[in-house]
């Protein structure tokens, strides 16, 4: 890591800390995204471990490697760590780096806040994880750690609710932080309209992040009083309602989801015309789709509990409300398509990793289709075929497009080519065993297999093996992204300022690597 | 690995295509009129056994409700994959034909308010027509209205009760056990047909008539799921929901629970069997006269010897699995009962955390077992393992407990 910035600290005129308080006492944009970065990927590796723990259990019917209550953990640890963990904050890592150099800032708003928001991450892990340690163990009542069983766990639901509570005081700050960059500190000429679509997504995404971070704080905090201080709110032998939980949970929960997707579908609307050296086709549509996604995202949380119980009228309300996010939904899948015709493409491993997305996103936009129909969802929710799913849209939505993210920008980075054949061997490695992994899984919810079970019936075994064996597929190939990646920082081709050829946004003006301080001058956009 | 688990990824291959091409034989006017191909379907499953190791698609529905959500599901398919072969036509299209490698040249148009008001529409109508059938599906689902037999079903850690309210065999009451050997979970003797999806005592139903099920939970939630008869509803402590199912036709059909409940979620199946009415009647007299020797005059006193062997038997079907065989429980998870507190201290302590359970920890109310019940595991754990406590409890005092 400390190869990337050599260059700067060397630099007289910066006088900040070396060694390690350089990364305690930054208060730079750049160096802070390093850190969120690195931070996720290093959470992407231990929820994959976890994950890898679970699909070898599942390996063969019966049970070999873990007990009932310790898979339980697995799979509660596994769904916090990668959302709260690695996906979000990969993605405010790309915001910190990019959003001051796309629309032409020095750095972000409030920068020492902004070292406060990423410094809180470490202990928030440090408590969730050091809770497979405390007598009764790590969380087991599943990511949605929904009462009574949540009330049952030990103190390791405590110190994750905890967690949460920083997590989420960090996501808020990173939000404000980048609300107040994108609405005051753009380039003379740089209006709303003209920003990069990343920069459109992530400030949508902010304020989601504002509007729901609160609601879960909240949620998890009657928790904790129902836990330790004999409160009831959703106990119903003393006038609560654990379902009242879930209406909660998910409200902050539905947003969640386009959280983590919305920045994906920014870097895939800065990659696609990139590589197809077109200009993005219908951005105001682009932007207005984004904006009404967020805003249906917000009035279809039930949508999650139709096997709850609820009256006629609010299931047909959220099966219509959900429905109708497939129509944004597609209007970017159709502006992304309508980007690439007739332009002139390019393949090279982020424009791998943008199709990718669109095709695989769209799969899991289909069975999202599917489970938001009602009666249908009522025979697939919690079964594999959610998780298959979901993990359509969250693996190879969300994380493709911050391999895509990754590949584009690393140049910029690094001042370094990454090397073009082993990220697309990366590629379609993550391709093939992706698809392995969670294909199958639609065939097991529909045949009946529930999830978050240790061992299964025989009829089950098959598909489990196939799931099993692309799941290690899928782990190991990731270790060759850390490698194409330490070795991208290490050395490689010199990257010129403008990498892409089809490049528009600022920071291809820029030198490669990107200077320490960069924009202290803003640049007029015309 | 079991019998049935042996193929390959080829054989998998081989049995999709077969599937394809034979396949479908089960289609309902519903969807042949909208798909009219469903004979080629494009995932079907049916005409397989039902323990079929590659069966694609939802279990061959039994009612009419799982008829409807299997047709739904093939339409949505069949729409899905229209889609998907417009879209990404055009995409590969693109792809292959506009590469610079081929020495195309970018165009330079950027947005087409027509088309993308086009393609904002036409998805919404597309959207109307799914969620029509839908519309109509849910309203029949929530129709439990004059039902012929009412069931009770509660959750518990983990196993599930069945109470008859209403109809025929009203008053049959009987909890349902995973029926699997713990040797075949662990790996100690070979796994059969069933494994895991087998109970001590399945549900019993007549065929043709309607049945509401009254789901509610004791402990944590659960959720009562049968896939062949369309039914998945969360049964919730202190909360009463329902649902309802007419099977077609006799038969054994299996789910399993849906809502993670804590460390055996995994081993709660759910067995419901459909028999002719004739049978039924003939299944609810052998239930009442079962019931009617089974009962036990409470005032009765039982001596030490004899409540700790009926002691054991309540003990391994309902503590055993948190508190484990040798009482030491599973430390930090679940308490030891072997030289506890508890069950070494003053009687009465121990009878209320055995009927009315302890708040903030795993351990549920077991007021729904009987009074002999209840007095033979506490007298069975005061003096197993090492616990010496030597006292009786008899069931006379469960009884005025209750009181």
């Amino acid at each position: 890591m400390a190869a990337v910035h050599d260059h700067d600290v060397a630099h007289a005129h910066d006088h900040h800390p070396s060694g390690m308080m350089r990364w305690m006492m930054t208060t730079n944009h750049k160096d802070i995204g390093t850190m969120y970065l690195w931070f996720s990927f290093i959470m992407f590796l231990t929820g994959g471990v976890m994950a890898l723990t679970i699909r070898a259990e599942l390996f063969q019917p019966g049970l070999q490697i873990v007990n009932p209550e310790f898979f339980n953990q697995l799979t509660t640890m596994h769904g916090l760590i990668m959302i709260f963990g690695a996906i979000m904050p990969a993605f405010v890592g790309f915001a910190n780096w990019q959003i001051p150099m796309m629309i032409g800032a020095p750095d972000m708003a409030f920068a020492r806040m902004n070292n406060w928001s990423f410094w809180l991450l470490p202990p928030a892990a440090l408590l969730l994880l050091s809770s497979f340690f405390v007598p009764g163990g790590a969380p087991a009542g599943g990511w949605t750690i929904y009462p009574p069983l949540s009330v049952q766990m030990g103190m390791g639901m405590d110190m994750a609710i905890f967690a949460i509570h920083i997590m989420g005081a960090s996501s808020i700050m990173g939000s404000i932080n980048i609300i107040t960059t994108i609405l005051n500190m753009r380039a003379p000429g740089m209006t709303l309209m003209k920003m990069p679509m990343f920069v459109w997504t992530w400030l949508i995404t902010a304020y989601l992040l504002v509007l729901v971070m609160p609601v879960l704080a909240g949620a998890v905090t009657m928790l904790l009083t129902d836990r330790n201080f004999g409160t009831n709110f959703f106990n119903a032998a003393g006038g609560g309602d654990p379902v009242m939980f879930q209406h909660i949970f998910w409200f902050f929960g539905h947003p969640e989801v386009y959280i983590m997707i919305l920045p994906a579908f920014g870097i895939v609307s800065e990659v696609i015309p990139t590589f197809a050296r077109k200009p993005l086709f219908g951005y105001s549509s682009m932007v207005y789709a984004t904006a009404s996604i967020a805003i249906l995202s917000c009035i279809v949380w039930a949508h999650h509990m139709f096997t709850a119980g609820m009256p006629v009228t609010g299931q047909l309300f959220f099966m219509y409300a959900t429905m109708l996010i497939a129509v944004p939904t597609g209007v970017k899948v159709f502006n992304w398509t309508a980007t690439m015709w007739r332009g002139s493409m390019t393949f090279e491993t982020p424009m791998l990793f943008a199709i990718g997305f669109i095709f695989l996103f769209t799969l899991g936009g289909f069975s999202g289709v599917i489970c938001a129909v009602v009666p249908i969802d009522i025979q697939v929710q919690d079964t594999y075929y959610v998780i298959a799913h979901f993990h359509y849209v969250l693996v190879s939505g969300a994380l493709f497009g911050i391999f895509s993210g990754a590949y584009y920008w690393l140049p910029k980075w690094t001042g370094h080519m990454y090397d073009e054949t082993l990220g697309k061997v990366h590629f379609w490695l993550t391709m093939i065993f992706f698809n392995l992994t969670f294909f199958v899984q639609h065939f097991l919810g529909l045949a009946g297999m529930p999830r978050r079970i240790p061992d299964y019936a025989l009829q089950f075994a098959d598909f489990n093996m196939i799931s099993s064996i692309g799941a290690f597929g899928f782990g190991l190939s990731q270790l060759l992204f850390l490698y194409v990646v330490l070795k991208c920082i290490r050395g490689g081709a010199k990257a010129p300022a403008k990498t892409w050829e089809g490049g528009k946004t600022l920071e291809w003006t820029l030198p490669s690597p990107a200077p320490y301080h960069t924009f202290e001058t803003p640049p007029v956009v015309r | 690995m079991g019998s049935v688990t042996h193929c390959g990824i080829l054989e998998l291959l081989a049995r999709t295509v077969i599937s394809n091409q034979v396949g479908g034989n089960m289609s309902s006017k519903a969807a042949a009129s909208i798909v009219g191909m469903m004979a080629i379907a494009l995932y079907s499953g049916m005409g397989m056994a039902a323990a079929d190791p590659y069966q694609l698609n939802l279990p061959e529905p039994q009612t009419i409700i799982a008829r409807q959500i299997y047709d739904q599901h093939t339409m949505l398919l069949w729409i899905c994959l229209a889609i998907f072969i417009g879209v990404f036509g055009v995409m590969f299209y693109s792809v292959l034909k506009h590469r610079k490698s081929v020495g195309y040249k970018a165009a330079n148009f950027h947005h087409s308010t027509t088309v993308e008001i086009i393609w904002t529409i036409i998805p919404f109508f597309i959207l109307v027509g799914m969620a029509f059938p839908a519309t109509k599906t849910i309203i029949a689902m929530k129709d439990t209205s004059s039902p012929d037999i009412t069931i009770k079903t509660t959750g518990y850690q983990w196993k599930w009760g069945y109470d008859y309210l209403t109809g025929e065999g009203e008053g049959i009451s009987f909890l349902s056990n995973l029926a699997t050997p713990r040797a075949q979970i662990e790996n100690a003797s070979p796994k059969e047909e069933n494994y895991l999806l087998e109970v001590d005592n399945p549900v019993v139903v007549p065929v043709g008539k309607k049945v509401r099920i009254i789901i509610t939970a004791n402990d944590v939630l659960h959720a009562w799921w049968v896939p062949a008869l369309g039914v998945k509803q969360d049964a919730i402590p202190g909360y009463i929901r329902d649902a309802w199912f007419t099977i077609d036709k006799p038969g054994t059909y299996r789910g399993q629970c849906a809502e993670l409940c804590g460390k055996d979620h995994g081993f709660m199946p759910i067995v419901v069997e459909a028999v002719e009415p004739e049978k039924y009647t003939q299944w609810v007299a052998e239930q009442k006269s079962k019931s009617a020797a089974a009962v036990v005059d409470v005032s009765k006193e039982f001596t030490m010897d004899e409540l700790k062997a009926e002691g054991e038997k309540v003990y391994a079907a309902n503590c055993v699995a948190c508190h484990q065989a040798n009482g030491k429980g599973i430390p930090g998870t679940f308490a030891a009962l072997d030289g506890s507190k508890v069950a070494t201290g003053p009687k009465a302590g121990h009878i209320d955390i055995v009927m009315n359970g302890k708040t903030g920890t795993a351990m549920a109310a077991f007021k729904h077992l009987s009074d002999v019940q209840i007095a033979a595991v506490v007298t069975y754990e005061r003096n197993a393992w090492g616990n010496t406590a030597g006292d009786v409890v008899q069931p006379s005092e469960i009884n005025e407990l209750r009181k």
